[in-house]
């Protein structure tokens, strides 16, 4: 007896650049199929690439795994294959049992209908009998929360109530496979925990998922086992940890290679880079949580410039800022500058959780708006240690406690 | 909940191969499929007629419209004497409106089955649901348009005090067929629709040019070369049939129908093996 619920062996997948020979090729394709040739044999035509290429992995019952990789790593392109919605150009999928995907969410919402009418449309859609429907609809809209609008039309919903309603009906599914793509971050936090509680009672009770999201904390909390992407091809399966540090190392180099050397601003003076270096001076690659930092500013000023504001800007990792500092904010006056030179921030306790923090930096005129030059992701920052607490900011802390054993005795330690 | 035997669990096996080369395995699927669509045919169907008649003050009033406008044009043209077409055996107006109708539901059919996919490509890109559903959907839509039509139908052989024999209870069975060859040939060019627009813009210049063709609001030509149109169009014995049988309850080219009627079910085969094996390919087009 197998444990298998899916197998994908050396599967690959092309896609074409321009939509154009796209069509063309779907109608040769169809041709081909028609007369009963395989597709995929034929290596690369024109303007193709491999979305996706020798990609072999498997999966157990009540796993639960995450697919990782940037935008463009064939993460949805997987999904889509093993749904069944497109076929492979190589390779095979064997599915055991039934797989149903978390993806559209409100698939086949008409606005006009309310939102009752369109509860039965998209489960009919996702495969639920009517009989299934009647049974688990009660469930289905409180869950969603949004009872008391379930007979308007949903043209009248806002887009949030929307995607509640759809992630409600989807959520109700029991498939033996759950493909989710993107959806737990839908709706307010409440509903986004409720989420994350649903995905987890499928899991306890042997729903295999795979997960695809942007977000690492959803990816390290929810997955047992993740792998990794990198331009359609499997760089890591296995230990979620590993796999998103294969991920940040894979997102740095990239971001290396991919640095974009856009000019925007007036130009007369030009940000000539960013240093991250320790208290010594020295650069460095990685910080401990509170270390002592110096972010160094180069500067190179074709003409004399008045005043100019310095800006640093910190990101979490192709995600949401975390804080910026600058010169005018802070009441610093910078002078008239000419010719090269650099600035130092000196940060004694660099309070940032462990992630990678990527740097932008920015040269605002006096005015404090027009730029003379801007550099996004001008270098990186990583703070050692996994992802244990969701967030960003360390607060330096020390614990005590208070233990009443009886009215009159305390405890208490740091 | 998911049940313990993986061994038992139904396996599908995706894979580049082409899929008719196990012609029986289609088959089967395609009437499994068939079957398992049913229920989200009939939940479309509905969704679509709510959707349509929420939002309409006419509501089905507009469903008589166009035969009615496009019948009247020419009951003007006939009566001036601008064309005429000779005896037809029956009032004219009720010649010119039942042949009206009758084409009219041709050629909602054949439209049909593009536009019911085209609707839902962003649900074919995203949703694995028996594709079969679509058309089945579309299919019922055609019905009940029909049914609408078949009021007015009654309404002119009341009208005009037309007292067709018997046969007129085989009509249901002609308008079915007329109803099957229009979607079809509008399933066999869904494929090719969804790919490239120019199928979409050309089918209304088509079926303008096929209304002229036909025998809808002229009688069959007797006289050669005009009589082929009686002849090699395939909707030509349906619409004359249709309306015989409507107005007079007779049928005079059974032979004709009933061989046409054997190629429209090959077709309709043909069309759906196409669809069906066709649609994998295109989603890939359509929303990468």
């Amino acid at each position: 007896m197998t444990t298998r619920l899916l197998e994908v062996e050396q599967v690959s997948k092309k896609f074409c650049r321009t939509l154009r020979r796209s069509l063309w090729y779907g109608m040769q394709d169809l041709g081909r199929e028609l007369i009963g040739r395989d597709n995929g044999h034929t290596g690369l035509r024109r303007d193709e690439f491999w979305a996706v290429k020798d990609v072999s992995f498997h999966l157990d019952r009540g796993e639960t795994l995450g697919l990782i990789g940037h935008n463009g790593a064939g993460k949805t392109t997987i999904l889509r294959l093993l749904n069944g919605l497109i076929k492979p150009d190589l390779g095979e999928i064997i599915v055991r049992g039934r797989m149903q995907a978390l993806i559209a969410l409100g698939a086949g919402f008409n606005p006009i209908l309310t939102g009752r009418e369109n509860v039965y449309v998209n489960a009919s859609v996702l495969g639920f009998s009517k009989k299934e429907i009647d049974r688990r609809f009660d469930e289905i809209v409180d869950f969603s929360g949004i009872r008391e609008f379930i007979d308007m039309p949903v043209r009248s919903y806002s887009s949030g109530m929307t995607v509640r309603l759809g992630f409600s009906v989807a959520a109700h599914l029991e498939p033996d496979i759950l493909l989710v793509d993107e959806v737990l971050s839908v709706g307010d936090l409440a509903f986004r925990t409720k989420s994350q509680v649903r995905i987890q009672e499928l899991k306890d009770s042997g729903v295999a998922i795979i997960l695809v999201s942007h977000n690492l904390h959803t990816i390290s909390h929810v997955c047992s086992r993740a792998i990794t992407l990198d331009r359609g091809q499997i760089l890591f399966d296995g230990n979620t940890e590993e796999a998103i540090n294969v991920y940040r190392s894979s997102l740095i180099s990239r971001h290396e290679e991919m640095r974009d050397d856009l000019q925007v601003g007036t130009g007369e003076i030009r940000i000539r880079g960013v240093d991250v270096l320790d208290k010594e001076g020295l650069q460095i690659e990685e910080v401990a949580v509170g270390d002592a930092i110096k972010i160094r500013f180069h500067y190179f000023a074709s003409q004399p410039v008045n005043n100019p504001v310095f800006n640093i800007v910190i990101h979490v990792l192709n995600s949401h800022q975390v804080t910026g500092i600058r010169t005018d904010t802070d009441g610093v006056t910078t002078g008239t500058l000419q010719g090269e030179g650099y600035f130092d921030i000196d940060i004694p306790h660099l309070n940032l959780l462990p992630n990678i923090y990527t740097i932008d930096a920015v040269l605002f005129h006096e005015d404090g708006y027009t730029f003379y030059d801007r550099s996004n992701k001008i270098a990186y920052l990583k703070v050692r240690g996994g992802l244990d607490i969701n967030g960003f900011a360390y607060l330096p802390h020390t614990w005590s406690m208070t233990h009443q054993v009886e009215a009159s005795s305390t405890l208490s330690g740091t | 909940m998911p049940v313990n035997n993986i061994d038992s669990l139904p396996v599908t096996r995706y894979t580049s191969q082409s899929q008719m080369r196990s012609p029986g395995q289609l088959i089967k699927s395609m009437w499994r499929d068939l079957l398992r669509s049913r229920e989200l045919a009939w939940r479309l169907f509905i969704r679509d007629v709510n959707a349509q008649y929420r939002q309409s003050l006419f509501g089905v009033v507009w469903a008589f419209i166009p035969p009615i406008i496009t019948s009247l044009i020419f009951i003007f043209l006939n009566s001036r004497r601008v064309i005429t077409f000779g005896d037809v055996g029956i009032p004219y107006p009720a010649f010119v409106l039942v042949g009206t109708i009758l084409w009219q539901l041709f050629s909602e059919s054949l439209n049909a089955p593009l536009k019911s996919v085209t609707l839902a490509q962003p649900l074919l890109a995203k949703v694995n649901f028996p594709r079969e559903a679509l058309i089945l959907s579309a299919f019922y839509l055609v019905i009940f348009n029909a049914l609408i039509k078949s009021v007015v139908l009654a309404g002119v052989v009341l009208l005009f005090g037309l007292q067709p024999a018997w046969g007129v209870v085989l009509a249901p069975l002609l308008i079915l067929a007329i109803i099957v060859l229009g979607i079809s040939l509008g399933l066999l060019v869904t494929p090719l629709g969804l790919l490239y627009t120019d199928v979409t813009t050309s089918l209304p210049i088509i079926v303008q040019l096929l209304f002229f063709v036909t025998p809808v609001v002229y009688p069959p030509p007797q006289t050669f070369p005009f009589s082929l149109i009686g002849v090699l169009n395939p909707i030509s014995p349906f619409i004359i049939a249709g309306r015989d049988l409507i107005t007079l309850g007779t049928i005079s080219n059974l032979t004709e129908v009933l061989i046409v009627s054997g190629l429209i079910l090959v077709l309709l085969f043909v069309s759906w093996i196409i669809y069906r094996v066709a649609l994998p390919i295109l989603i890939e087009r359509i929303s990468a």
